[in-house]
C-alpha cells in the first residue's frame, strides 16, 4: 500500500489518451524553440497554428472540408444502402446466393484501387466518379457483414419463432434482423471508416475540384509543410469524430447486448 | 382457428400417442430413435418422462410440439393429428431461448403476436403471466440482466401466455443450480395446479420426475422406447423426505439399474440422437 502509484496511474483516466500526443507536441515545440532544426521540410507548431487560423478564416477550410464530407456521406449512404439490400438478399435467399454469390465473392477480391481506371473512364474525374468510388468502398464491408449476420441467426431462436407461429415476415423483421444487427452495425461502422479513407484516396487519384485531399496536394506542391501538417490533423480529427459517432450510435442501439467487453 | 378452439374448450388437452415410430437417416442408413411409443395423457395430467441421454425423450417432445415432422403412427391432440407447430402447444427448452434484444414483457408478448386478442387483452395477459411466474417488477429487464432461474421463469410465462392446451418442458431446469432447481420445481407445481394444464416434463432427474409427475414414464435407449409407466399416487405437493416418495423414487431408479445391466455398451454415434 505504501508503494507510490505508477506514473501512468497518477494521470486521471479520461486524460491518459492525451499523454502521448501532448508529449509529442512538447518535443516538437522544444525542437524549434531551441533551434535544433532549420530544415524547410519541418515547420514549427506555431507556423501550423497560424496557417490553421488563416486557412479557417479565409473560408478555404470550410470549402475543402465541406466538399470532402459531402462526397463522403453521399458515397457512404449509397454504398451502405446498396450493401444492406444486397447483403440481406444474399443472406435470406439461398437461390440468390447460388446465382450471384460466386461473382460477388470474386469481385470483392479486386483491390478497390484497381477500379479507379474504370471509374475514371465511366464517370470522369469529378464528383460523380469520386462518389462512385466511395460507394464501392462502403458497399463491400456492409454486404459481407449483413450476410454473415443473417446467416448466423441462432437456429434455437428460429425454432422459438416457429413454435410461436410467427409469419415469414415477422421472423425476418423481429428475429433475423435484430439478431443480425450487431454484425450489420459492425459492417456499417467499417463502411464509415473505409469511406473516409477512400475519400482521401479518391481526391488523390482523381485530382479535380476541391477537397481536403486537394488541400494536402496543394501544400505538397508549394512546399507549404504547415498546410500539409494542418491538413493531416484535420483528416485525422474527422476520422476520429466519425468513428466516435458510430460507436456512440452502436452502443445506444445495441444496449441489449449488455457489456460485451471483457475485463482483464 | 386453432386459437378459437383452444379458447372455446379450455378443459381439453388429451394427448394420444399410438404406435409412434421415428427414424433419422444417418450416413445413408436409417437409425431408429423412437420405437412403438404408446401413451395416453388425460386433460390436466402431469406426466414426467425420464431416461438417459439418447433415449429419444427430447425427440418425442419435439414431435409433439411440431418442430419435427415425418413420423409413423399416430400423434393426436384432442383427436386431431399433430402437424407442425400450433399455439395450442407451448414449450420450454433447456436453454431459456429468450430474445436478447427484447425486455421481459416483450419476450412474453411475442407469444401473443398472432393471437386473436385486442392490444389491451394482450397487455393484460402479459401482466397476468409475469405475475404468475413471480417476476413483477422485472417487466422492463433485458435477458442479460436476469439470472438463469429468472430467465427460465420468463420462458415458462412465454409458453403459457397463449393459454395452450398442453405445456411441454424439455429439461427446463437442467442448467440450473440445485437450490434454484428445487425452488423452480415447486413453482412449476404451483403454476400447473393454478392453470390446470396438461403438462409433459422431460428430464433425466428421477427425483424431479417423481416430485412433479402424476405418472412417470421411464424410457430406454437404442431404440428409444417406453420401458415402464409408473403411477405416482401421492397428493400434491409432495414431501421429498417421505417414505412413500423414497419408495417410488427407488422403484424408478431400479429401472435404470436393469437398464445398465442388460443394454449394450453405449455407441457414440447413436448417443447423439
Amino acid at each position: 500500500m505504501a508503494r507510490p502509484a505508477p506514473l501512468a496511474q497518477r494521470v486521471p483516466r479520461p486524460l491518459r489518451g492525451w499523454v502521448l500526443p501532448l508529449g509529442l507536441l512538447l518535443v516538437w515545440w522544444t525542437a524549434f524553440h531551441f533551434g535544433w532544426s532549420t530544415s524547410p521540410l519541418l515547420v514549427s507548431p506555431t507556423a501550423v497554428w497560424e496557417r490553421a487560423l488563416r486557412y479557417t478564416a479565409s473560408g478555404e477550410l470550410r470549402e475543402a472540408l465541406g466538399a470532402s464530407l459531402w462526397r463522403n456521406l453521399a458515397g457512404f449512404a449509397i454504398g451502405a444502402t446498396g450493401g444492406l439490400l444486397f447483403g440481406a438478399a444474399l443472406g435470406f435467399s439461398r437461390r440468390f446466393e447460388r446465382v450471384v454469390g460466386p461473382s460477388f465473392h470474386t469481385l470483392k477480391q479486386i483491390s478497390l484501387f484497381a477500379w479507379i481506371p474504370l471509374i475514371s473512364v465511366w464517370f470522369g474525374l469529378g464528383d460523380a466518379a469520386k462518389v462512385a468510388f466511395l460507394s464501392l468502398a462502403a458497399f463491400f464491408p456492409v454486404v459481407l457483414n449483413t450476410f454473415e449476420g443473417i446467416r448466423s441467426v441462432p437456429r434455437e431462436l428460429i425454432e422459438v419463432a416457429r413454435v410461436l407461429r410467427l409469419t415469414r415476415w415477422q421472423v425476418l423483421s423481429r428475429v433475423a434482423l435484430p439478431s443480425a444487427a450487431p454484425s450489420i452495425f459492425a459492417g456499417i461502422h467499417l463502411a464509415l471508416v473505409y469511406a473516409w479513407l477512400a475519400t482521401l484516396g479518391a481526391e488523390y487519384l482523381l485530382v479535380a475540384g476541391k477537397g481536403i485531399g486537394n488541400t494536402l496536394i496543394d501544400g505538397r506542391e508549394h512546399l507549404q509543410m504547415d498546410l500539409v501538417i494542418f491538413g493531416v490533423i484535420v483528416v485525422g480529427a474527422v476520422g476520429f469524430t466519425l468513428n466516435w459517432l458510430a460507436t456512440q450510435i452502436e452502443n445506444r442501439l445495441l444496449a441489449w447486448r449488455g457489456s460485451t467487453v471483457a475485463q482483464f | 382457428m386453432e386459437m378459437e378452439r383452444s379458447m372455446a374448450s379450455n378443459s381439453t388437452g388429451t394427448l394420444e400417442i399410438r404406435h409412434l415410430n421415428k427414424q433419422y437417416e444417418v450416413e445413408g442408413a436409417p437409425l431408429k430413435v423412437l420405437s412403438d411409443i404408446k401413451l395416453r395423457i388425460a386433460p390436466g395430467e402431469f406426466v414426467s418422462i425420464v431416461g438417459s441421454s439418447g433415449c429419444g425423450k427430447s425427440t418425442l417432445l419435439r414431435l409433439i410440439v411440431g418442430l419435427e415432422e415425418d413420423y409413423q403412427g399416430e400423434l393426436l391432440l384432442d383427436g386431431q393429428r399433430i402437424a407442425g407447430t400450433s399455439l395450442e402447444r407451448g414449450i420450454v427448452f433447456q436453454e431459456h431461448r429468450l430474445f436478447p434484444w427484447l425486455t421481459v414483457e416483450d419476450n412474453i408478448g411475442l407469444g401473443l403476436l398472432n393471437a386473436p386478442l385486442t392490444e389491451g387483452q394482450k397487455r393484460f395477459a402479459v401482466r397476468d403471466h409475469i405475475a404468475l411466474v413471480g417476476l413483477r417488477g422485472f417487466e422492463k429487464a433485458l435477458p442479460h440482466q436476469l439470472s438463469g432461474g429468472m430467465a427460465q421463469r420468463v420462458a415458462i410465462a412465454r409458453a403459457l401466455v397463449n393459454r395452450p392446451e398442453i405445456l411441454l418442458l424439455d429439461e427446463p431446469f437442467g442448467a440450473l443450480d440445485a437450490i434454484t432447481r428445487a425452488h423452480l420445481q415447486q413453482e412449476l407445481q404451483r403454476i400447473w395446479q393454478a392453470e390446470g394444464i396438461t403438462t409433459i416434463l422431460v428430464t433425466h432427474d428421477v427425483e424431479e420426475a417423481v416430485f412433479l409427475g402424476d405418472k412417470v414414464v421411464v424410457m430406454a435407449p437404442r431404440p428409444g422406447r417406453i420401458r415402464r409407466v409408473l403411477p405416482v399416487p401421492l397428493a400434491h405437493p409432495r414431501q421429498r423426505a417421505s417414505l412413500e416418495f423414497a419408495a417410488i423414487k427407488a422403484d424408478v431408479m431400479s429401472e435404470f439399474g436393469s437398464d445398465a445391466a442388460t443394454d449394450p455398451a453405449p455407441q457414440p454415434a447413436l448417443a447423439a440422437a
